[in-house]
């Protein structure tokens, strides 16, 4: 399966490999170097690549590429997730997934990886039972290291040795999460305040044409949570309007029969904060767009000059207010500057990237947010035939803009009463208005 | 392992020289600042007594690694370490971990030792290795036999010689019942024996029972495994209809038509030839457990299933998956890649499938530019006449990108889609026409290509527009254009009679300095010129023809050469100069454009070959289905263990006893004690004779397929130890025997499997592989253990199956048979508070909910006697009563068979002499003549297994006590008249002693 590990940064320098059996010399990633000299940015750069004696699948996340070089037939997309799991469960440790904070933490960095692959086959991915062998680094633990001399080597090996001499230099409990069925949650967990948080959160992603007009719309919403619930609790989380919902995928702790007979999610939950549910709305029913967008940008054939007018506006929001809204432009190369005013927000171009963001924070129903201005090209170059598209951001609280509702959560097997929250928030995804 | 390995010798790969990079890199940290030149400085920190610098070193160590540093000169530096006492710092030593893995009490530390002792790659410890692994698979915790599936494949690449002995441990650890264990040894078995489909027969439902509980990276690598499987076993759904549809399908393409016709004649032939289709149960079973995990959040695992679908169901069904196909389509931009090429495959097979879901394939202008191009294609692939205007309508904007790269794809793709659709040729034939007078050359370009392509299919009605791409020399400079155009007019240069000249003349004016493809092209123009209009174009094409003959490229050089010869007449031009015209003017077909996914789908979707569109290293082919469905009988599991026998030749064998014995087809009550076993010779002697009328055409059949000759059942039975030795005589008596035997116990489909067993003992001419000695059979003695007036209707026996227990191999294994005489139902019947002796255990069988009135239930329960026959006593309870039982096991029942050799017994006999030594003399009872007979007795006395051996008078026997292990040793010696002797060597003196007894019982009886 995965052979080797090496993480890129964007300049082209490996500052980590990790060999799950023999060494691969470094030079491969010259394949992906010349790939990405080809590609216009990172992203552009083919996640597989074809080498004469292996092959390279790599990921780009946070401005670092992880690439995992294979020898042999194994489905792309198993690695894929895999990378993508390993940057995860980074983030979750180092509270970033950075060069910097890799580096930091090299030694947990090489514990992590070699729990979660053996021989190149995935061993143990569930942050929760990498917890229990690896500990995150906290600022406590640090300073008591620096003390002690550090107990950072500490991993299932250490275990082993430690519990096959009889001696008791590792304190603590093993690992008893692999065993379980529920690999997910550990035992005995406790806490003084139990508490169950449950966050809707709906993505609009829509393509609007020049005149406004819907191309493509859709709604694509998660529930992520944050359980921290002692014991082993039992939990039922039940919708008002669960027909709303057209394409589902669970976390593996929902119990998916249930889910077919009943609609109810029914699940021991893992603990800590976890991605519940995807889901999908159902394309045919009508998405409420919540903004209007008028728009203007145009060239002009003499004088190395262009217009841009924006407006944006409330609409179909259901009472609530929209906030943080933000609008990108990606202008054209030959865009030189842009001499713009606004009646609402801050509006930037930065003539490098050819970026211009309007940030507009608020929509009021009085008073329109408006951009106007004049937009400078280089000059004697021809107008540009394209026009950019506008990408909108926007946040808003306490509505699903779906219409999904949360019924109740119950709760079985612990007898405390715990404390239970909704919120939900609608925010813009992949939303673009065309030009 | 981190620690280890920093000592790992094979860090040769990067070099030793620092890099100058690496002493003055500003952003590493503390650990990262230590030079190359400072090795010592590590050394000595090591050398330090003291733990703190020990483990800074170590750490150091670790990251130097992480760079790919050679830290191979620290080696014996941290060897050194093994004798610190400091734990965490120590690294492994290989015989220790064994140990561990072996005899420590905690499951996670046999695990992780086992996981140490196979990540050492070195040669010498593969023994020790192979015996860790064989005995952590047998191991009664889950996850350390999930550690041992995983060191497979290691123990595979470091010593492929061990194939044989790991497939073993393969099929072993294939049948447990686990989730825990079944990704992991699939995966093994992948890496190690892809090729052994039938090791998968037996375990084929229970995988698909176990899959949604495996975890997700098992969950993978079990569905792609069982995709292969399903190819092999079972027909194709689709093999009636799909041929018609698909034929009917093609006819949008308007070049496929004749075809389509073909293919629905040769459907239509096809379907009357087939019978009704009725799928298998089993590939039902593998549609509907595999289809719940689309709802899982691992892309990967949504992907199997997919082309689980794909490739398997019938088309009806197929479409479920595209739902969260396109659920995919929001993940990461990786998944997305691969999840559109694999789209892209199955859009050309099914295009219905995705046509709902159009919309969730347009393009954002924030995708990456590979992701773009993907889903052109998708997007190309799912145009039909419906939904062309709006998919053109949504070109139109991709064409004002700003991504070169991708505006170059739709125009490709505005092309596909007008050669595909007649209606819209014309459309985009203008469309593209228009875009001529693009300002970008590289649209220009594109369009040019793809336009030359579109005209080849109707020239005639479009001359006007090959006039205005001549006006488009002067201006575009890209060469593959300028060549286009350029064969344009030269092929179609009758309808441009005026203009094309005056080309030629401007060609010929700047040939110097034009690309190499538009030089031939020129030249390809000039003698198609020449050929039509010599009149006019004589000395141009003289003037273009000299200059190439100068030409840098010997390409254009050859090609004048060759070009003057055939189009030029002298006296000395050939026959074929007649045949110029024909040559250059041929009327040429145009061409087809096709996807470039076509046909991709041979490769099995989701894998990197299908992705690369080359077969990668160790790629499984995806079987075609087969024309006639394979037994599904070999997957049925009610037969004994023995039947998982690994040769084909064998299971063949077994079909063709079928027959024979289908009267008792129907019967298949508990089999429990029909196992296989070298010793198992007495028992199907006993098969022939008994009882029934039939039986002898009953043996006459089983032997008849080779041997025909009667006594072959003695000859099998007897084979390894002293074969053709008997006499006549003996052979009634063991008729006789046999008789009283057969009737004693064994139910009717037990005989039909010992008949069988025998037939395939005969066929094969040997015993199956004497290596795993597995429980001798014999007819197993049923206690009482609840009569049926004190349980008031509830009657309960049981037996000692002489199985291991499934989950704990120190546990006897004890099986309990319910029946209910009463008139009412009984309710959950389970076991209640066990009173035991200290140390001794009990594994509960599963309540049974419900038994039906004259109904009879049977389950196993698992009892660690602690190797003593102290009886477990427990209450049985029913929804309404409790009765108090109690299992007393024979002394016989406390050991396990294992497989010796007569040396090894010889050895092993000789450490337990003295006091571990029991010896009693007896005379032969009545009926005991022979060593069959006394072979049997002894082994339905006790749960021993046969040493081989050469001497006629003696039989030996070896065991091991369930719980504790220790050797149990029988010699039976007979003598002169009757008498006999019989000594038993154990370590545990009681054990021996009863045992002793018993076994004098039963032979002198």
């Amino acid at each position: 399966m995965i052979h080797s590990l090496f993480l890129v940064s964007t300049a082209g320098h490996i500052f980590l490999e990790k060999h799950w059996k023999s060494v691969i010399s470094r030079s491969v990633c010259d394949y992906l170097f010349e790939a990405q000299g080809k590609a216009s940015a990172p992203e552009n750069v083919p996640p597989v690549i074809a080498t004469p004696h292996h092959y390279l699948i790599s990921v780009y996340r946070d401005r670092i590429f992880f690439v995992a070089v294979i020898q042999t037939e194994v489905p792309p997309l198993f690695v894929i997730e895999f990378l993508h799991r390993v940057a995860e469960t980074f983030q979750d440790y180092f509270g970033e997934c950075s060069e910097a904070s890799i580096k930091d933490n090299v030694v947990i960095v090489y514990e992590l990886l070699e729990e979660m692959l053996d021989n190149g086959f995935p061993l143990a991915t569930e942050a929760n039972i990498l917890k229990e062998m690896i500990k995150p680094p906290t600022i406590l633990r640090s300073v008591v290291n620096t003390i002690t001399g550090g107990r950072e080597l500490r991993s299932v090996f250490a275990w082993s040795v430690a519990q096959g001499s009889g001696s008791s230099n590792v304190g603590g409990t093993l690992p008893t999460g692999q065993l379980s069925n529920i690999p997910w949650r550990r035992t005995g967990v406790k806490y003084t305040n139990n508490e169950a948080y449950f966050d809707v959160v709906e993505e609009i992603d829509a393509i609007l044409d020049k005149s406004g007009t819907v191309v493509f719309a859709e709604i694509q919403g998660v529930i992520d949570a944050c359980v921290k619930l002692s014991g082993m609790p039992d939990l039922t989380l039940s919708f008002v309007n669960p027909r709303l919902l057209d394409d589902v995928s669970f976390h593996p702790c929902v119990r998916f029969k249930r889910w077919e007979a009943e609609r109810v999610l029914s699940f021991i939950p893992p603990d800590g904060n976890f991605r519940l549910m995807s889901y999908h709305v159902n394309a045919q029913n009508l998405v409420a767009i919540p903004v209007y967008v008028k728009q203007n940008v145009s060239f002009f054939e003499t004088g190395s000059s262009g217009r841009l007018d924006i407006t944006v506006g409330p609409k179909q929001t259901m009472g609530k207010t929209i906030e943080d809204v933000v609008i990108t432009v990606h202008m054209p190369k030959v865009v030189l500057n842009a001499n713009l005013t606004t009646n609402q927000g801050t509006s930037t171009y930065d003539p490098v990237t050819k970026v211009l963001v309007w940030d507009i924070g608020k929509l009021n129903q009085q008073k329109v947010p408006n951009l106007k201005g004049s937009l400078s090209l280089q000059s004697g170059a021809p107008r540009p035939d394209e026009n950019p598209t506008l990408n909108i951001d926007l946040r808003i609280q306490q509505l699903a803009i779906s219409g999904l509702k949360v019924n109740r959560l119950n709760m079985f097997g612990e007898k405390y009463k715990p404390f239970k929250g909704v919120k939900y928030v609608t925010k813009a995804g992949k939303f673009q208005v065309r030009t | 392992m981190s620690s280890s390995s920093a000592f790992n010798d094979e860090k040769g790969g990067s070099s030793s020289v620092g890099e100058p990079e690496y002493g003055h890199d500003p952003a590493s940290g503390g650990i990262f600042s230590s030079d190359y030149k400072r090795h010592d400085d590590l050394k000595e920190m090591l050398d330090s007594n003291k733990d703190s610098l020990k483990l800074e070193a170590m750490k150091r160590i670790v990251a130097m690694i992480a760079r790919g540093k050679n830290a191979s000169d620290l080696f014996p530096a941290v060897v050194k370490n093994v004798a610190c006492k400091n734990i965490e710092v120590s690294p492994p030593r290989p015989s220790r971990y064994r140990d561990i893995s072996q005899t420590d009490p905690n499951q996670l530390i046999r695990a992780s030792a086992l996981r140490v002792l196979s990540s050492i790659r070195v040669t010498i410890i593969v023994p020790i290795m192979m015996l860790a692994i064989k005995e952590a698979a047998s191991d009664m915790s889950p996850y350390v036999r999930k550690t041992a599936a995983h060191a497979i494949p290691k123990l595979y690449s470091l010593d492929p010689d061990q194939k044989d002995q790991l497939i073993e441990v393969i099929e072993k650890l294939l049948a447990d019942k686990t989730t825990l264990v079944a990704g992991s040894v699939v995966m093994a078995f992948e890496e190690v024996c892809p090729e052994r489909i039938d090791l998968i027969h037996k375990n084929y439902r229970k995988l698909c029972n176990l899959l949604i509980d495996v975890e997700e990276w098992g969950q993978v690598v079990i569905i792609n495994m069982l995709t292969r499987y399903a190819r092999t076993q079972f027909l194709n759904p689709n093999a009636n209809e799909s041929l018609l549809e698909e034929g009917g399908e093609k006819t949008f393409y308007g070049s496929d038509e004749e075809e389509g016709k073909e293919d629905k004649v040769e459907a239509a032939a096809l379907v009357v030839k087939r019978k009704p289709y009725v799928m298998d149960p089993d590939h039902r079973l593998l549609l509907r457990n595999t289809k719940p995990l689309l709802q899982s959040r691992n892309a990967a695992v949504v992907m199997a299933v997919a082309q689980l679908y794909f490739h398997l169901a019938p088309k009806a069904e197929v479409g479920v998956i595209a739902k969260a196909l396109v659920r995919l389509m929001r993940s990461h931009s990786e998944v997305q890649y691969v999840v559109l090429q694999n789209v892209a495959t199955m859009t050309i097979k099914r295009r219905g499938m995705f046509e709902p879901y159009l919309k969730s394939f347009y393009i954002r202008s924030t995708d990456p530019t590979q992701i773009k191009v993907l889903k052109l294609e998708v997007l190309t692939n799912l145009a039909n006449e419906t939904n062309i205007s709006t998919i053109l309508r949504e070109f139109q904007t991709y064409i004002k990108s700003m991504d070169k790269d991708f505006v170059a794809a739709t125009i490709q793709a505005i092309g596909r889609c007008a050669t595909n659709i007649g209606e819209v040729r014309d459309t985009c034939l203008n469309g593209l026409v228009q875009l001529l007078s693009n300002r970008d050359e590289l649209v220009v370009a594109e369009s040019v290509v793809v336009i030359k392509k579109l005209l080849q299919m109707q020239p005639e009605k479009h001359s006007d527009i090959i006039k205005h791409m001549a006006k488009l020399t002067d201006n575009i400079q890209v060469p593959m254009a300028r060549a286009s155009i350029l064969w344009l007019i030269g092929e179609y240069c009758e309808h441009v009679p005026k203009i094309a000249p005056d080309v030629l003349r401007k060609m010929a004016k700047s040939f110097t300095n034009e690309e190499d493809i538009v030089k031939l092209q020129i030249l390809n123009l000039a003698a198609k010129l020449y050929l039509t209009n010599s009149k006019q174009t004589k000395l141009l094409t003289q003037y273009v023809l000299n200059l190439a003959k100068y030409d840098q490229n010997y390409d254009i050089r050859d090609r004048a050469r060759f070009i003057r010869q055939l189009i030029v007449p002298t006296d000395k031009s050939g026959a074929l100069s007649k045949y110029a015209k024909k040559l250059f003017l041929a009327l040429k077909p145009a061409p087809v454009l096709e996807s470039p996914f076509k046909d991709r789908d041979h490769f099995q979707l989701g894998s990197l070959s299908h992705l690369l569109n080359a077969k990668a290293g160790g790629y499984q082919e995806l079987p075609d289905w087969p024309e006639s469905a394979p037994d599904p009988s070999v997957r049925n599991v009610e037969v004994p263990e023995w039947t998982k026998c690994s040769s084909r030749e064998k299971r063949k064998e077994k079909k063709v006893e079928k027959p024979f014995y289908s009267d008792s087809e129907g019967e298949s009550g508990p089999t429990e004690s029909a196992d296989s076993g070298n010793q198992s010779g007495c028992v199907c002697l006993s098969q022939p004779v008994n009882s029934s009328p039939d039986s002898d055409t009953g043996s006459g059949s089983g032997s008849g397929s080779d041997s025909g000759s009667e006594d072959s059942g003695s000859e099998s039975g007897s084979e390894e130890s002293e074969g053709e030795s008997d006499s006549e005589k003996d052979e009634k008596d063991k008729r006789k025997s046999g008789k009283k035997k057969a009737k004693k116990t064994a139910p009717e489909s037990e005989e039909r499997i010992y008949v069988s067993f025998c037939v395939a003992l005969l066929l094969k001419c040997s015993f199956p592989s004497p290596q795993a000695a597995s429980p001798t059979c014999g007819p197993l003695k049923t206690y009482e253990l609840l009569h049926r007036i004190t349980g008031e209707g509830l009657a309960v026996t049981y037996c000692f199956s002489r199985r291991p227990f499934t989950g704990d191999p120190h546990m006897v294994s004890v099986q309990i048979q319910f029946t209910n005489n009463t008139e009412v139902e009984a309710r959950s019947l389970r076991v209640l508070e066990p009173k035991l002796q200290s140390g001794m255990r009990i594994a509960e069988f599963p309540e049974i909910d419900v038994l039906p009135p004259g109904e009879i239930s049977t389950v196993v329960m698992g009892i660690d006697f602690c190797d003593s026959t102290q009886a477990a006593n427990f209450q049985l309870c029913t929804h309404t009563k409790k009765f108090f039982v109690t299992i007393q096991p024979p002394v016989g029942e406390l050991m396990m068979p294992i497989f010796m050799t007569e040396n090894e017994f010889k050895k092993e006999q000789g450490q337990l002499m003295g006091m571990n030594e029991i010896t009693e003399k007896l005379t032969l009872g009545e009926g005991c003549r022979g060593d069959h007979v006394i072979i049997q007795r002894v082994i339905s006395t006790a749960n021993l297994s046969r040493v081989p051996c050469g001497s006629a008078m003696e039989c030996r026997f070896a065991g091991k006590t369930v719980t504790s292990g220790s050797l149990v040793l029988v010699t039976v010696v007979t003598k002169e008249e009757r008498a006999a002797q019989v000594t038993v060597n154990c370590e545990k003196m009681l054990i021996g002693t009863m045992l002793v007894k018993d076994i004098l019982q039963a032979l002198s009886q």
